[in-house]
């Protein structure tokens, strides 16, 4: 078992209110790690920790350490933009640029120096693949990428994190705006991913971390109450409040 | 039984009741309708007046001849050139200072702090300020304190200043109407802020903030107030050839002329109106051809 | 790795040096309000070293060039303000009418043309509504009122009116779209006409949106320059008879500019004092109206 981020006492405020509570931890590589929870619990703030989404908004505090590799990204030992970089985010809402479904590929490595036309295509075509997308759309490259379908657009929405050769992989609740059929293309494209990337899924469906992820963190207001091995936590949780969760009587 | 009773009272009434307010309705409607129909009247009255007085005199010879004592023979060619170098120029400095302060307010700048309060409200009190003050601070800082003298240098930073608080709030509203959930998107990805604000956040705001420019510049092209303070000159018998000639612009060449006590000179100024409003109306086509251009690329 | 620092380095540079550059351009706007005011108030302090404030403000003749020089600003400042009544009373009903016509009355296409056309309206330079005063409105009153003279605050006022007709309407009109359409609704339920719906209860809600515009739209009227430098007159006599040639605030500013005004001399001073003046009104006027529009949005 390889550890990709180490999270310790990691505790979290917008302005006084306390998010995150004292939260640890372990990421595993090459593994998909989920967050189930009821929404407000903190799941999506601790996912924007992971990458420093969160700096962007005024009055927020972070404590404790998230170690990626071994290095602490709260201590500028890692660049915020170089973070980013490594650790990419899908979001809720597939969010492509209003550009064509190139653009939104090399948008990230085009700011990052890359210039060369023949790389650029070659990193467009296995981003793509990666994600699952490109025999759906190798014929209209230059076509709007807001032409495409919800769940296309979604898995633009990878292949553009994908372009930019990242590490770890944070998906926020990523199925959440799509029908079943588009989710479970998702869901499939996940087993493929995780071959080459940690990846952390936020989801309120406790039906989609059971079928997905190997590991499984149950937060309620801003704890995390229970961490383990999906198939452990889902049969005999040790917590009476995951217990609830998972059974339904609240959330 | 009570219930009934007053039902009864609505019933007797209701036929006179209901016409007398249906006709305060429709005269009510007539008035505004009218009122509506002034500003158009105008409009109207006001195109038709003009065209009326200047058609006809206007001529290749109006537009390449340079001004002179004979109505007969004065033309614009000066005044047009110098419109053109001011508002050129004027274009070239508040085309970035407005879109800069508009990105440094929505996109650098913490909102609710004071810093950002107070230029948000020292931003719409310039708004406010009469064209002609600026004149008088085009006249003491740039013709005096700077010595660019009586200027297109002069003439044009002057309009700068008065145009640049339309700017900057068109800017705002473009910039502001971009969606967080791609400048997330963005950052997410590892790209640094300018390089957010260039890649996402201007070629999606660009519309907007073109739209709102060009409107602004457009309004600069008609002052002739501010330029009268900086000294811009009634009569003018050369082209300008760098920033720092004398020059004269299109409404000040019409104020001279319908300054005029001479019938034919009301004539020329007429003539000279059909030239500077078909400029405008070239610069708002533009704005509109430019939205819907680049409308049609984001979709 | 080397190469990778260096890189991560000079972006981190390439921003800051954005950042300060766009604070900078910022601060311009700032500068130029302590401009205007370092510019008119310099000015206008040594002015008041050599004439004395009772006379500026109490003395009812003007004729700063001209000797005996006399400086009472009242025959300015009175043209100002029957330019600013005539035209309020052109633009407020012409303007509020139409912004209820917009707002309640008129269908959907229709104000799809009117509303470009009434920006046509406010975007005419002002030049232009200064030749239609003097060549098409003076001749009208003089054709009913002969006793009319050729330049007078009558034309003038009335063109400056129907240049603020837009700014009224659009400003008002924003205001009546404010309200939600919950509360247009209820009243209709209620079994109201139009009428009723736009007088009783879309008008007072807006009120203070209304007020603003209104507000806006007379410091706009004050201090306009172009159409009563051409038609309303240079006389700075004190005279409230708006069929007579006047002068006003912006048009003296105009009309001493126009010949050579060496800097220190009295007229270049006299400028600079009357341009402050015009400037305190206007931003004192700016100020209320913002104070009214903040009052409304705390009642919502």
């Amino acid at each position: 078992m390889e550890i990709k981020i180490k999270v310790e006492n990691l505790t979290f405020y917008y302005g006084n209110f306390k998010a995150l509570d004292n939260i640890s931890i372990d990421i595993e590589d090459r593994k998909i790690t989920a967050l189930i929870g009821p929404s407000g619990c903190g799941k999506s703030t601790f996912i924007r920790t992971l990458n420093r989404m969160n700096d962007l908004i005024a009055g927020t505090k972070v404590e404790g350490t998230i170690l990626l590799d071994g290095k602490d990204i709260m201590k500028n030992e890692i660049d915020a933009v170089e973070l980013r970089k490594r650790v990419g985010l899908v979001f809720q809402k597939p969010n492509p640029f209003p550009k064509s479904i190139y653009e939104n590929v090399v948008y990230g490595p085009k700011r990052h120096g890359i210039k060369n036309k023949a790389q650029l295509d070659e990193i467009v075509e296995k981003s793509l693949q990666g994600a699952a997308l490109w025999d759906e759309v190798k014929d209209k490259l230059h076509g709007s990428a807001l032409a495409l379908s919800g769940g296309q657009q979604q898995r633009l929405c990878i292949a553009r994190c994908l372009a930019m050769q990242p590490e770890v992989l944070l998906m926020d609740e990523p199925t959440s705006a799509l029908d079943p059929i588009a989710t479970m293309k998702i869901e499939e494209l996940f087993e493929t991913l995780k071959k080459n990337y940690a990846i952390v899924i936020v989801t309120h469906s406790m039906q989609q971390a059971g079928r997905i992820s190997d590991n499984t963190g149950f937060f309620l207001n801003g704890e995390l109450v229970e961490f383990g091995q999906t198939d452990i936590l889902f049969t005999k949780p040790r917590d009476k409040r995951t217990e609830d969760y998972i059974t339904g009587r609240f959330g | 039984m009570e219930v009934r009773t007053e039902q009864n009272i609505y019933k007797q009434k209701k036929s006179r009741n209901i016409r007398i307010r249906k006709a305060k309705n429709i005269i009510f409607y007539s008035i505004i309708l009218g009122a509506t129909g002034f500003g158009i009247l105008v409009l109207g009255l006001l195109l038709y007046q003009i065209l009326k007085t200047g058609l006809a005199w206007l001529s290749i010879d109006f537009i390449m001849n340079m001004p002179s004592r004979f109505p007969q023979k004065a033309g614009i060619k000066s005044a047009l050139a110098g419109s053109i170098w001011v508002i050129s120029l004027t274009a070239l400095f508040s085309f970035p200072l407005g879109v800069g302060t508009a990105l440094y307010l929505e996109e650098y700048s913490q909102k609710g702090t004071w810093l950002n309060k107070l230029l948000q409200l020292n931003i719409s009190n310039l708004a406010g300020v009469p064209s002609i003050v600026y004149g008088m601070l085009g006249l003491a800082v740039f013709v005096k304190m700077l010595q660019f003298e009586r200027s297109i240098l002069s003439g044009a930073l002057t309009l700068t200043l008065l145009i640049l608080p339309v700017i900057i709030v068109a800017s705002q509203e473009a910039i502001r109407s971009v969606p967080e959930t791609l400048k997330q998107g963005s950052f997410a990805l590892g790209v640094t802020k300018w390089q957010t604000i260039t890649g996402v956040v201007l070629p999606y705001a660009l519309p907007g903030i073109l739209t709102g420019s060009i409107l602004a510049i457009s309004r600069a092209m008609g002052e002739a107030a501010p330029l009268i303070m900086v000294g811009a000159a009634g009569y003018v018998a050369f082209l300008p050839s760098s920033p720092l000639d004398s020059f004269t612009v299109l409404p000040i060449q019409i104020f001279n002329w319908t300054s005029r006590p001479q019938e034919e000179f009301k004539n020329i100024a007429a003539a000279g109106i059909i030239v500077l409003m078909a400029l405008l109306l070239f610069a708002n086509g533009a704005a509109v051809m430019l939205r819907n251009k680049y409308q049609n690329r984001m979709d | 790795m080397k190469n990778e620092q260096k890189r991560k380095d000079r972006g981190r540079i390439g921003e800051f040096t954005i950042e300060t550059i766009l604070r900078f351009f910022a601060g311009i706007s700032i500068l130029t309000t302590i401009a205007i005011v370092w510019t008119l108030f310099s000015e206008t302090i040594i002015f008041f070293k050599e004439v004395s404030i009772t006379e500026f403000f109490t003395g009812t003749k003007w004729t700063p060039t001209l000797e005996p020089r006399h400086f009472g600003i009242l025959p300015l400042f009175v043209g100002t303000m029957m330019i600013a009544i005539g035209a309020s009373i052109i633009a407020l009903p012409f303007g509020l009418g139409s912004a209820i016509y917009l707002s309640e009355y008129a269908p959907k296409r229709v104000r799809k043309i009117i509303k470009p056309l009434l920006e046509i309206l406010a975007g005419i330079p002002s030049i232009v509504y200064g030749f239609f005063a003097l060549t098409f409105i003076t001749p009208i009153l003089q054709k009913f009122l002969p006793q009319t003279q050729v330049f007078n605050a009558a034309s003038a006022s009335i063109a400056v009116g129907i240049m603020i007709i837009p700014m009224v309407a659009s400003l008002s009109e924003d205001a009546m779209m404010a309200i939600p359409d919950s509360i247009r609704q209820g009243a209709y339920a209620l079994g109201s006409t139009k009428f009723e719906v736009a007088t009783k209860v879309i008008v007072p809600a807006a009120l203070s949106g209304i007020g603003s515009a209104f507000v806006l739209a007379v410091s706009r009227a004050i201090g306009e320059t172009m159409i009563v430098a051409i038609a309303a007159g240079q006389s700075p006599v004190l005279t409230f008879n708006p069929l007579k040639s006047i002068q006003t605030m912006t048009g003296f500013m105009v009309n001493i500019s126009l010949g050579d005004i060496q800097h220190g001399t009295i007229e270049y001073k006299t400028v600079f004092a009357v341009g402050a003046m015009l400037f305190v009104i206007t931003f004192v006027m700016n100020i209320i109206a913002k104070m009214i529009v903040n009052r409304y949005r705390e009642e919502y």
